[in-house]
Protein backbone atom coordinates (compact mmCIF):
# COMPACT_ATOMS: atom_id res chain seq x y z
CA UNK A 1 0.00 0.00 0.00
CA UNK A 2 1.86 3.34 -1.13
CA UNK A 3 1.64 6.17 1.28
CA UNK A 4 3.02 9.34 1.86
CA UNK A 5 5.83 9.67 4.56
CA UNK A 6 7.44 13.13 5.76
CA UNK A 7 11.09 12.83 4.42
CA UNK A 8 12.88 16.24 5.50
CA UNK A 9 12.26 19.84 5.87
CA UNK A 10 12.78 22.08 2.53
CA UNK A 11 15.80 23.52 4.23
CA UNK A 12 17.50 20.19 5.27
CA UNK A 13 19.13 20.27 1.69
CA UNK A 14 20.97 22.61 -0.05
CA UNK A 15 19.50 23.31 -3.25
CA UNK A 16 21.76 21.17 -6.08
CA UNK A 17 22.31 18.79 -3.16
CA UNK A 18 21.26 15.78 -1.67
CA UNK A 19 20.44 14.40 1.78
CA UNK A 20 19.78 10.46 2.88
CA UNK A 21 16.56 9.45 4.54
CA UNK A 22 15.65 6.10 6.13
CA UNK A 23 12.37 4.36 6.29
CA UNK A 24 11.18 1.11 7.50
CA UNK A 25 14.86 0.09 6.89
CA UNK A 26 15.26 1.23 3.81
CA UNK A 27 17.57 4.18 2.38
CA UNK A 28 16.38 6.82 0.14
CA UNK A 29 18.35 9.68 -1.23
CA UNK A 30 16.25 13.28 -1.05
CA UNK A 31 17.34 15.69 -4.30
CA UNK A 32 17.14 19.88 -4.44
CA UNK A 33 17.26 20.77 -7.92
CA UNK A 34 18.61 24.04 -8.73
CA UNK A 35 15.30 25.35 -9.23
CA UNK A 36 14.28 23.90 -5.69
CA UNK A 37 12.20 20.89 -6.99
CA UNK A 38 12.54 17.75 -5.27
CA UNK A 39 13.25 14.39 -6.17
CA UNK A 40 13.89 10.80 -4.45
CA UNK A 41 15.36 7.94 -5.53
CA UNK A 42 17.03 4.77 -3.40
CA UNK A 43 19.23 5.37 -1.41
CA UNK A 44 22.06 2.73 -2.36
CA UNK A 45 23.74 3.09 -6.26
CA UNK A 46 22.75 0.00 -7.94
CA UNK A 47 26.40 -1.15 -8.64
CA UNK A 48 27.91 -1.79 -5.27
CA UNK A 49 25.14 -0.74 -2.99
CA UNK A 50 27.53 2.09 -1.63
CA UNK A 51 24.89 5.13 0.02
CA UNK A 52 24.43 7.62 -2.82
CA UNK A 53 24.21 10.47 -0.36
CA UNK A 54 27.76 11.25 -0.01
CA UNK A 55 28.27 12.05 -3.75
CA UNK A 56 28.25 14.84 -5.81
CA UNK A 57 24.97 16.33 -7.14
CA UNK A 58 25.71 18.40 -10.43
CA UNK A 59 23.55 19.23 -13.60
CA UNK A 60 21.14 17.21 -12.27
CA UNK A 61 23.36 14.29 -11.88
CA UNK A 62 24.26 12.63 -8.97
CA UNK A 63 27.30 10.22 -9.28
CA UNK A 64 28.62 7.61 -6.68
CA UNK A 65 30.71 8.86 -4.15
CA UNK A 66 32.34 5.30 -4.51
CA UNK A 67 32.74 4.48 -8.29
CA UNK A 68 31.50 7.41 -9.98
CA UNK A 69 28.48 5.84 -11.12
CA UNK A 70 26.25 8.15 -12.46
CA UNK A 71 22.39 8.60 -12.63
CA UNK A 72 20.04 10.86 -14.03
CA UNK A 73 18.14 11.93 -10.20
CA UNK A 74 14.89 13.31 -11.69
CA UNK A 75 14.69 9.75 -13.95
CA UNK A 76 16.75 7.50 -12.23
CA UNK A 77 18.18 6.83 -15.53
CA UNK A 78 21.69 5.40 -15.47
CA UNK A 79 24.29 6.84 -17.35
CA UNK A 80 26.76 4.35 -18.08
CA UNK A 81 29.48 1.92 -16.95
CA UNK A 82 30.01 1.53 -14.01
CA UNK A 83 26.23 1.47 -13.54
CA UNK A 84 24.23 -0.70 -15.71
CA UNK A 85 20.79 -0.57 -13.99
CA UNK A 86 18.59 2.41 -13.28
CA UNK A 87 17.96 3.49 -9.96
CA UNK A 88 14.38 3.15 -8.54
CA UNK A 89 12.57 6.45 -7.94
CA UNK A 90 9.92 7.41 -6.00
CA UNK A 91 7.20 10.80 -6.16
CA UNK A 92 7.75 13.73 -4.03
CA UNK A 93 5.78 16.41 -3.04
CA UNK A 94 6.26 19.49 -0.68
CA UNK A 95 3.16 20.43 2.00
CA UNK A 96 4.04 23.19 4.60
CA UNK A 97 7.75 23.34 4.24
CA UNK A 98 8.57 19.29 4.66
CA UNK A 99 9.03 17.27 1.60
CA UNK A 100 7.21 13.70 1.70
CA UNK A 101 8.16 11.06 -0.58
CA UNK A 102 5.81 7.92 -1.70
CA UNK A 103 6.82 4.73 -0.85
CA UNK A 104 5.60 1.54 -1.67
CA UNK B 1 34.15 -17.46 -40.96
CA UNK B 2 37.65 -17.40 -42.16
CA UNK B 3 39.77 -16.39 -44.86
CA UNK B 4 42.75 -16.95 -46.95
CA UNK B 5 45.38 -18.91 -44.97
CA UNK B 6 42.76 -19.53 -41.93
CA UNK B 7 42.65 -15.88 -40.97
CA UNK B 8 39.59 -14.17 -39.31
CA UNK B 9 38.91 -11.53 -40.97
CA UNK B 10 38.18 -7.89 -40.46
CA UNK B 11 36.61 -5.72 -37.73
CA UNK B 12 37.92 -4.63 -34.32
CA UNK B 13 40.33 -6.72 -32.07
CA UNK B 14 40.60 -6.27 -28.25
CA UNK B 15 43.35 -7.64 -26.32
CA UNK B 16 42.80 -7.84 -23.23
CA UNK B 17 39.53 -8.66 -21.15
CA UNK B 18 40.14 -6.52 -18.07
CA UNK B 19 38.54 -3.59 -17.23
CA UNK B 20 40.18 -1.42 -19.93
CA UNK B 21 39.61 -3.84 -22.70
CA UNK B 22 36.00 -4.79 -21.54
CA UNK B 23 34.94 -1.62 -21.74
CA UNK B 24 36.47 -0.77 -24.89
CA UNK B 25 34.46 -3.50 -26.44
CA UNK B 26 30.69 -2.44 -25.12
CA UNK B 27 31.67 1.20 -26.27
CA UNK B 28 32.40 0.36 -29.47
CA UNK B 29 29.03 -0.80 -29.99
CA UNK B 30 27.64 2.42 -27.81
CA UNK B 31 29.89 4.59 -30.28
CA UNK B 32 27.39 2.97 -33.18
CA UNK B 33 30.33 0.29 -34.51
CA UNK B 34 28.74 -2.29 -36.66
CA UNK B 35 31.56 -4.28 -37.51
CA UNK B 36 33.46 -7.83 -36.07
CA UNK B 37 34.41 -7.07 -32.43
CA UNK B 38 36.34 -9.83 -30.87
CA UNK B 39 37.49 -8.99 -26.84
CA UNK B 40 40.44 -12.10 -25.95
CA UNK B 41 41.29 -12.15 -22.93
CA UNK B 42 44.01 -15.07 -21.32
CA UNK B 43 42.25 -15.64 -18.32
CA UNK B 44 39.54 -18.04 -18.16
CA UNK B 45 35.96 -16.44 -17.20
CA UNK B 46 34.09 -13.76 -17.87
CA UNK B 47 35.53 -10.34 -17.54
CA UNK B 48 35.10 -9.05 -13.60
CA UNK B 49 36.47 -6.20 -11.10
CA UNK B 50 39.62 -6.56 -9.87
CA UNK B 51 38.76 -4.12 -6.73
CA UNK B 52 37.35 -6.09 -4.70
CA UNK B 53 40.25 -9.18 -5.17
CA UNK B 54 42.28 -7.35 -1.99
CA UNK B 55 38.93 -6.42 -0.21
CA UNK B 56 35.53 -8.60 -0.25
CA UNK B 57 36.55 -11.15 -2.07
CA UNK B 58 39.66 -11.90 -0.54
CA UNK B 59 38.00 -11.72 2.77
CA UNK B 60 35.11 -13.86 1.65
CA UNK B 61 32.73 -12.00 2.28
CA UNK B 62 32.00 -11.25 -1.13
CA UNK B 63 31.95 -13.27 -4.91
CA UNK B 64 33.29 -11.66 -8.24
CA UNK B 65 32.11 -8.39 -9.67
CA UNK B 66 31.33 -9.32 -13.01
CA UNK B 67 31.81 -6.39 -15.39
CA UNK B 68 28.54 -6.49 -17.21
CA UNK B 69 26.09 -9.48 -17.20
CA UNK B 70 26.99 -12.03 -20.09
CA UNK B 71 24.17 -11.45 -21.90
CA UNK B 72 25.45 -8.09 -22.24
CA UNK B 73 28.42 -9.02 -24.18
CA UNK B 74 26.18 -11.17 -26.19
CA UNK B 75 23.62 -8.52 -27.09
CA UNK B 76 26.42 -6.38 -27.78
CA UNK B 77 27.45 -8.75 -30.31
CA UNK B 78 30.77 -9.21 -28.95
CA UNK B 79 32.84 -12.30 -29.60
CA UNK B 80 34.51 -13.06 -25.94
CA UNK B 81 38.07 -15.63 -26.54
CA UNK B 82 38.37 -16.36 -22.82
CA UNK B 83 41.38 -18.22 -21.74
CA UNK B 84 42.92 -17.49 -24.79
CA UNK B 85 46.10 -15.64 -24.77
CA UNK B 86 47.23 -13.46 -27.58
CA UNK B 87 50.81 -14.67 -28.62
CA UNK B 88 52.19 -12.71 -31.33
CA UNK B 89 51.27 -9.51 -33.35
CA UNK B 90 51.93 -8.54 -36.96
CA UNK B 91 51.53 -4.67 -37.82
CA UNK B 92 52.13 -5.09 -41.34
CA UNK B 93 49.52 -8.11 -41.81
CA UNK B 94 46.94 -6.66 -39.46
CA UNK B 95 47.38 -10.02 -37.70
CA UNK B 96 47.06 -11.45 -34.02
CA UNK B 97 48.06 -15.07 -33.01
CA UNK B 98 46.66 -16.78 -30.07
CA UNK B 99 47.90 -18.93 -27.88
CA UNK B 100 45.66 -21.90 -29.53
CA UNK B 101 46.78 -21.51 -32.85
CA UNK B 102 43.85 -18.99 -34.34
CA UNK B 103 44.80 -15.87 -35.85
CA UNK B 104 42.63 -13.00 -36.63
CA UNK B 105 43.00 -10.10 -38.84
CA UNK B 106 41.76 -6.82 -37.60
CA UNK B 107 41.12 -3.35 -39.28
CA UNK B 108 42.08 -1.81 -35.66
CA UNK B 109 43.46 -3.47 -32.78
CA UNK B 110 43.54 -1.78 -29.22
CA UNK B 111 46.06 -3.81 -26.88
CA UNK B 112 44.59 -3.66 -23.17
CA UNK B 113 46.77 -5.96 -22.06
CA UNK B 114 47.42 -4.36 -18.10
CA UNK B 115 49.89 -5.00 -15.86
CA UNK B 116 51.40 -7.99 -14.39
CA UNK B 117 52.06 -8.09 -10.30
CA UNK B 118 55.98 -7.69 -10.21
CA UNK B 119 56.99 -10.99 -8.69
CA UNK B 120 59.19 -11.76 -5.52
CA UNK B 121 60.31 -15.63 -5.38
CA UNK B 122 58.88 -17.41 -2.31
CA UNK B 123 56.20 -14.74 -2.00
CA UNK B 124 52.16 -15.02 -3.66
CA UNK B 125 51.32 -11.71 -5.48
CA UNK B 126 47.72 -10.69 -5.73
CA UNK B 127 46.57 -9.37 -9.26
CA UNK B 128 43.71 -12.01 -10.34
CA UNK B 129 41.06 -14.12 -9.47
CA UNK B 130 43.15 -17.12 -8.87
CA UNK B 131 45.79 -15.02 -7.26
CA UNK B 132 42.83 -14.00 -4.26
CA UNK B 133 41.64 -17.74 -4.00
CA UNK B 134 45.08 -19.03 -3.59
CA UNK B 135 45.63 -16.18 -0.86
CA UNK B 136 42.75 -16.32 0.39
CA UNK B 137 43.38 -20.53 1.21
CA UNK B 138 45.93 -19.83 3.49
CA UNK B 139 44.72 -16.86 5.67
CA UNK B 140 43.58 -18.26 8.78
CA UNK B 141 43.36 -16.73 12.21
CA UNK B 142 46.56 -16.78 13.80
CA UNK B 143 48.32 -16.98 10.49
CA UNK B 144 51.47 -15.16 10.36
CA UNK B 145 51.42 -13.17 7.32
CA UNK B 146 54.35 -11.14 5.41
CA UNK B 147 53.50 -8.48 3.23
CA UNK B 148 56.32 -6.86 1.62
CA UNK B 149 55.40 -3.37 0.56
CA UNK B 150 53.50 -0.78 1.61
CA UNK B 151 51.39 0.46 -1.10
CA UNK B 152 48.19 0.11 -2.34
CA UNK B 153 48.07 -3.34 -2.48
CA UNK B 154 50.07 -4.65 0.10
CA UNK B 155 48.09 -2.30 2.94
CA UNK B 156 45.19 -3.63 1.81
CA UNK B 157 45.83 -6.89 1.67
CA UNK B 158 47.03 -6.36 5.48
CA UNK B 159 44.09 -4.56 6.14
CA UNK B 160 42.10 -7.88 5.23
CA UNK B 161 44.22 -10.30 6.64
CA UNK B 162 44.02 -8.78 9.75
CA UNK B 163 40.58 -8.56 9.96
CA UNK B 164 40.65 -12.46 9.63
CA UNK B 165 42.54 -12.46 12.35
CA UNK B 166 46.16 -13.19 11.13
CA UNK B 167 49.02 -11.77 12.64
CA UNK B 168 49.99 -9.45 9.90
CA UNK B 169 53.68 -7.75 9.75
CA UNK B 170 54.36 -5.40 6.84
CA UNK B 171 57.71 -4.26 5.66
CA UNK B 172 58.55 -1.44 3.65
CA UNK B 173 61.69 -0.06 1.62
CA UNK B 174 61.11 3.19 1.87
CA UNK B 175 60.74 5.30 4.98
CA UNK B 176 56.80 6.06 4.82
CA UNK B 177 53.95 3.84 3.60
CA UNK B 178 52.26 4.81 -0.18
CA UNK B 179 55.27 6.93 -0.62
CA UNK B 180 54.34 7.14 -4.53
CA UNK B 181 50.59 8.03 -4.46
CA UNK B 182 49.59 9.39 -1.06
CA UNK B 183 50.57 12.63 0.77
CA UNK B 184 52.93 11.75 3.67
CA UNK B 185 50.10 13.37 6.43
CA UNK B 186 47.40 10.94 4.88
CA UNK B 187 49.78 7.94 4.75
CA UNK B 188 50.62 8.60 8.42
CA UNK B 189 47.05 8.07 9.51
CA UNK B 190 46.50 5.13 7.47
CA UNK B 191 49.80 3.62 9.23
CA UNK B 192 48.21 4.79 12.82
CA UNK B 193 45.34 3.20 11.41
CA UNK B 194 47.73 -0.56 10.93
CA UNK B 195 49.16 -0.06 14.18
CA UNK B 196 45.73 0.05 16.18
CA UNK B 197 44.59 -2.88 13.95
CA UNK B 198 47.25 -5.16 15.56
CA UNK B 199 49.37 -4.85 12.62
CA UNK B 200 53.35 -4.23 12.30
CA UNK B 201 54.28 -1.59 10.48
CA UNK B 202 58.35 -1.31 9.13
CA UNK B 203 59.04 1.40 6.84
CA UNK B 204 62.62 1.66 5.97
CA UNK B 205 62.59 -2.03 6.25
CA UNK B 206 64.32 -3.04 2.69
CA UNK B 207 64.16 -6.79 2.29
CA UNK B 208 67.55 -8.95 2.06
CA UNK B 209 65.92 -11.73 1.28
CA UNK B 210 62.69 -14.74 1.65
CA UNK B 211 63.71 -18.10 3.41
CA UNK B 212 60.92 -21.02 3.98
CA UNK B 213 59.21 -19.27 7.18
CA UNK B 214 60.44 -16.14 7.47
CA UNK B 215 61.79 -12.38 5.97
CA UNK B 216 65.23 -11.65 6.59
CA UNK B 217 65.44 -8.06 6.12
CA UNK B 218 68.64 -5.92 5.19
CA UNK B 219 69.59 -4.94 8.46
CA UNK B 220 69.79 -8.47 9.71
CA UNK B 221 66.30 -8.95 11.53
CA UNK B 222 64.23 -11.73 10.43
CA UNK B 223 60.23 -11.93 10.66
CA UNK B 224 58.71 -15.08 11.04
CA UNK B 225 55.60 -16.03 8.61
CA UNK B 226 53.57 -18.30 7.41
CA UNK B 227 53.08 -16.86 4.03
CA UNK B 228 54.93 -13.63 2.43
CA UNK B 229 52.78 -11.30 -0.04
CA UNK B 230 54.47 -9.25 -2.34
CA UNK B 231 52.87 -5.83 -3.33
CA UNK B 232 56.06 -4.25 -4.64
CA UNK B 233 54.68 -2.80 -7.76
CA UNK B 234 53.40 -3.84 -11.16
CA UNK B 235 54.77 -3.40 -14.72
CA UNK B 236 52.77 -3.13 -17.99
CA UNK B 237 52.82 -5.98 -19.87
CA UNK B 238 54.53 -4.94 -22.75
CA UNK B 239 56.17 -8.24 -24.28
CA UNK B 240 53.33 -8.50 -27.26
CA UNK B 241 54.27 -5.19 -28.46
CA UNK B 242 57.81 -4.90 -28.03
CA UNK B 243 58.15 -7.83 -29.73
CA UNK B 244 55.59 -6.51 -32.79
CA UNK B 245 58.10 -3.57 -32.57
CA UNK B 246 56.38 -1.07 -31.60
CA UNK B 247 57.63 1.94 -28.98
CA UNK B 248 57.59 0.79 -25.27
CA UNK B 249 59.16 2.93 -22.30
CA UNK B 250 57.51 2.04 -19.08
CA UNK B 251 54.38 1.33 -21.11
CA UNK B 252 53.11 1.05 -24.59
CA UNK B 253 53.88 4.85 -25.84
CA UNK B 254 50.59 6.17 -27.03
CA UNK B 255 50.11 9.91 -27.66
CA UNK B 256 47.33 12.03 -26.87
CA UNK B 257 44.55 9.91 -28.98
CA UNK B 258 46.13 6.60 -27.46
CA UNK B 259 47.36 5.56 -30.77
CA UNK B 260 50.94 3.43 -31.07
CA UNK B 261 53.55 4.45 -33.09
CA UNK B 262 52.07 1.31 -35.32
CA UNK B 263 49.40 1.97 -37.26
CA UNK B 264 45.88 1.28 -36.50
CA UNK B 265 47.31 -0.13 -33.02
CA UNK B 266 46.08 1.93 -30.26
CA UNK B 267 46.70 0.74 -26.18
CA UNK B 268 44.96 1.97 -23.20
CA UNK B 269 45.29 0.86 -19.30
CA UNK B 270 47.64 -0.12 -17.33
CA UNK B 271 49.82 -0.83 -19.98
CA UNK B 272 50.32 2.45 -22.01
CA UNK B 273 52.37 5.26 -21.32
CA UNK B 274 50.42 8.47 -21.89
CA UNK B 275 51.22 12.05 -22.87
CA UNK B 276 48.79 14.36 -19.85
CA UNK B 277 47.67 17.48 -21.36
CA UNK B 278 47.11 18.85 -17.56
CA UNK B 279 50.43 18.21 -16.82
CA UNK B 280 52.65 19.73 -19.80
CA UNK B 281 52.61 16.64 -21.16
CA UNK B 282 54.43 14.63 -18.87
CA UNK B 283 54.14 10.94 -20.04
CA UNK B 284 51.76 9.22 -17.28
CA UNK B 285 51.63 5.50 -17.41
CA UNK B 286 48.52 4.72 -14.49
CA UNK B 287 47.66 1.72 -12.87
CA UNK B 288 44.31 2.98 -11.44
CA UNK B 289 40.41 1.21 -12.50
CA UNK B 290 39.12 4.46 -13.21
CA UNK B 291 41.13 4.96 -15.53
CA UNK B 292 41.57 1.75 -17.17
CA UNK B 293 37.86 2.12 -17.66
CA UNK B 294 37.97 5.79 -19.53
CA UNK B 295 40.70 5.11 -21.30
CA UNK B 296 39.03 1.86 -22.64
CA UNK B 297 35.90 3.71 -23.51
CA UNK B 298 38.60 6.82 -25.14
CA UNK B 299 39.95 4.74 -27.12
CA UNK B 300 37.13 3.05 -28.62
CA UNK B 301 35.81 6.20 -29.97
CA UNK B 302 39.59 6.99 -30.87
CA UNK B 303 40.10 3.89 -32.90
CA UNK B 304 36.92 5.32 -34.45
CA UNK B 305 38.20 8.41 -35.78
CA UNK B 306 37.54 10.98 -32.92
CA UNK B 307 41.04 12.46 -32.59
CA UNK B 308 39.97 14.37 -29.12
CA UNK B 309 42.95 13.95 -26.60
CA UNK B 310 43.01 11.71 -23.66
CA UNK B 311 42.60 14.04 -20.68
CA UNK B 312 41.27 12.96 -17.65
CA UNK B 313 41.90 13.74 -14.08
CA UNK B 314 44.06 10.40 -12.57
CA UNK B 315 41.75 8.98 -9.96
CA UNK B 316 43.00 6.34 -7.42
CA UNK B 317 41.38 4.72 -3.98
CA UNK B 318 42.12 2.15 -1.37
CA UNK B 319 39.48 1.01 1.27
CA UNK B 320 41.59 0.10 4.36
CA UNK B 321 39.30 -1.00 7.56
CA UNK B 322 36.52 1.48 7.82
CA UNK B 323 38.89 4.24 6.17
CA UNK B 324 38.37 5.49 2.53
CA UNK B 325 41.12 7.08 0.88
CA UNK B 326 41.16 8.86 -2.17
CA UNK B 327 43.14 10.71 -4.48
CA UNK B 328 42.37 13.19 -7.68
CA UNK B 329 45.63 14.40 -9.43
CA UNK B 330 49.30 13.60 -9.18
CA UNK B 331 50.68 14.46 -6.13
CA UNK B 332 54.10 14.49 -7.44
CA UNK B 333 53.21 17.20 -9.26
CA UNK B 334 52.64 19.59 -6.57
CA UNK B 335 55.13 22.57 -4.70
CA UNK B 336 52.84 23.96 -2.24
CA UNK B 337 50.44 22.20 0.03
CA UNK B 338 47.52 22.91 2.15
CA UNK B 339 45.55 20.82 4.74
CA UNK B 340 41.96 21.05 5.84
CA UNK B 341 40.97 19.23 8.84
CA UNK B 342 36.77 18.92 8.48
CA UNK B 343 34.70 18.63 12.21
CA UNK B 344 34.10 14.88 11.18
CA UNK B 345 37.65 14.26 11.46
CA UNK B 346 38.37 13.61 7.51
CA UNK B 347 41.17 15.23 6.09
CA UNK B 348 42.07 16.95 2.56
CA UNK B 349 45.44 17.55 0.81
CA UNK B 350 45.07 19.83 -1.53
CA UNK B 351 48.53 20.60 -4.13
CA UNK B 352 49.59 23.54 -5.70
CA UNK B 353 52.31 24.48 -8.60
CA UNK B 354 52.69 28.31 -9.03
CA UNK B 355 49.25 28.53 -8.18
CA UNK B 356 47.28 25.67 -9.62
CA UNK B 357 45.44 23.04 -8.08
CA UNK B 358 47.28 19.21 -9.37
CA UNK B 359 46.07 16.97 -6.97
CA UNK B 360 43.58 16.64 -4.33
CA UNK B 361 43.88 13.75 -1.44
CA UNK B 362 41.41 12.79 1.56
CA UNK B 363 40.71 10.21 4.16
CA UNK B 364 38.13 9.23 6.19
CA UNK B 365 35.46 7.18 7.09
CA UNK B 366 33.39 5.28 4.36
CA UNK B 367 33.02 8.12 1.61
CA UNK B 368 33.39 11.34 3.74
CA UNK B 369 35.86 12.24 1.68
CA UNK B 370 34.41 11.71 -2.27
CA UNK B 371 32.39 14.43 -2.75
CA UNK B 372 34.91 17.14 -1.43
CA UNK B 373 38.32 14.87 -3.61
CA UNK B 374 35.39 15.08 -6.73
CA UNK B 375 35.09 18.63 -6.61
CA UNK B 376 38.86 19.08 -6.65
CA UNK B 377 39.04 16.75 -9.30
CA UNK B 378 37.27 19.21 -11.30
CA UNK B 379 39.05 22.35 -10.23
CA UNK B 380 42.10 20.49 -11.39
CA UNK B 381 40.44 19.85 -14.98
CA UNK B 382 39.64 23.75 -15.14
CA UNK B 383 43.51 24.68 -14.54
CA UNK B 384 41.62 26.90 -11.03
CA UNK B 385 44.21 28.07 -9.20
CA UNK B 386 42.18 28.57 -6.14
CA UNK B 387 42.89 30.87 -2.85
CA UNK B 388 44.92 28.24 -0.29
CA UNK B 389 43.41 30.35 2.23
CA UNK B 390 40.02 29.50 0.99
CA UNK B 391 40.84 25.86 0.78
CA UNK B 392 42.42 25.03 4.23
CA UNK B 393 38.88 26.29 5.75
CA UNK B 394 36.38 23.84 6.64
CA UNK B 395 33.81 26.52 6.60
CA UNK B 396 34.23 27.58 2.86
CA UNK B 397 32.42 25.57 0.62
CA UNK B 398 34.31 24.26 -2.15
CA UNK B 399 31.70 23.60 -4.62
CA UNK B 400 31.37 27.30 -5.17
CA UNK B 401 35.17 27.67 -6.44
CA UNK B 402 34.16 25.65 -9.09
CA UNK B 403 34.56 28.52 -12.31
CA UNK B 404 30.83 27.91 -14.01
CA UNK B 405 28.18 24.93 -13.01
CA UNK B 406 29.41 22.41 -15.70
CA UNK B 407 27.20 19.09 -16.00
CA UNK B 408 29.60 16.19 -14.10
CA UNK B 409 31.74 14.53 -16.23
Amino acid sequence: MPQWIAACATDDVDPEDVISFEHAGNAYAVYRSPDDAFFATDGHCTHERELLCDGLVMGGVIECPKHNGRFDYTSGKALGAPVLVDVRTYPTKVEDGTVYIEVP
Amino acid sequence: MTGPGGVVPGGVVVVGAGECGTRAALALREEGYAGPVTLVGGEPGHPYERPPLSKAVLSGAADLTPLCTPERLVDAGVTHLAGVAATALDVRAHEVALADGRVLGYERLLLATGARARPLPGALVLRSHADAVALQARLRPGTRVGVVGGGFIGLEVAATAAGLGCAVTVVEAAPRLMGRAVPERLAARVAARHAEAGVAVRCASPVARLEPGRIVLADGQVVETDVVVAGIGSAPETALAAAAGLAVADGIVVDGSLATSAPDVFAAGDCCSFPHPLYDDRRVRLESWRAAQEQGVHAARALLGDPEPYAAVPWFWSDQYELSLQVAGLPGAATEEVVRVRPDGAELWFGLDAGRLVAVAGIGTGTAVAKDVRIGELLIAQRAAPDPAALADPGVALKPLLRAPSPVG
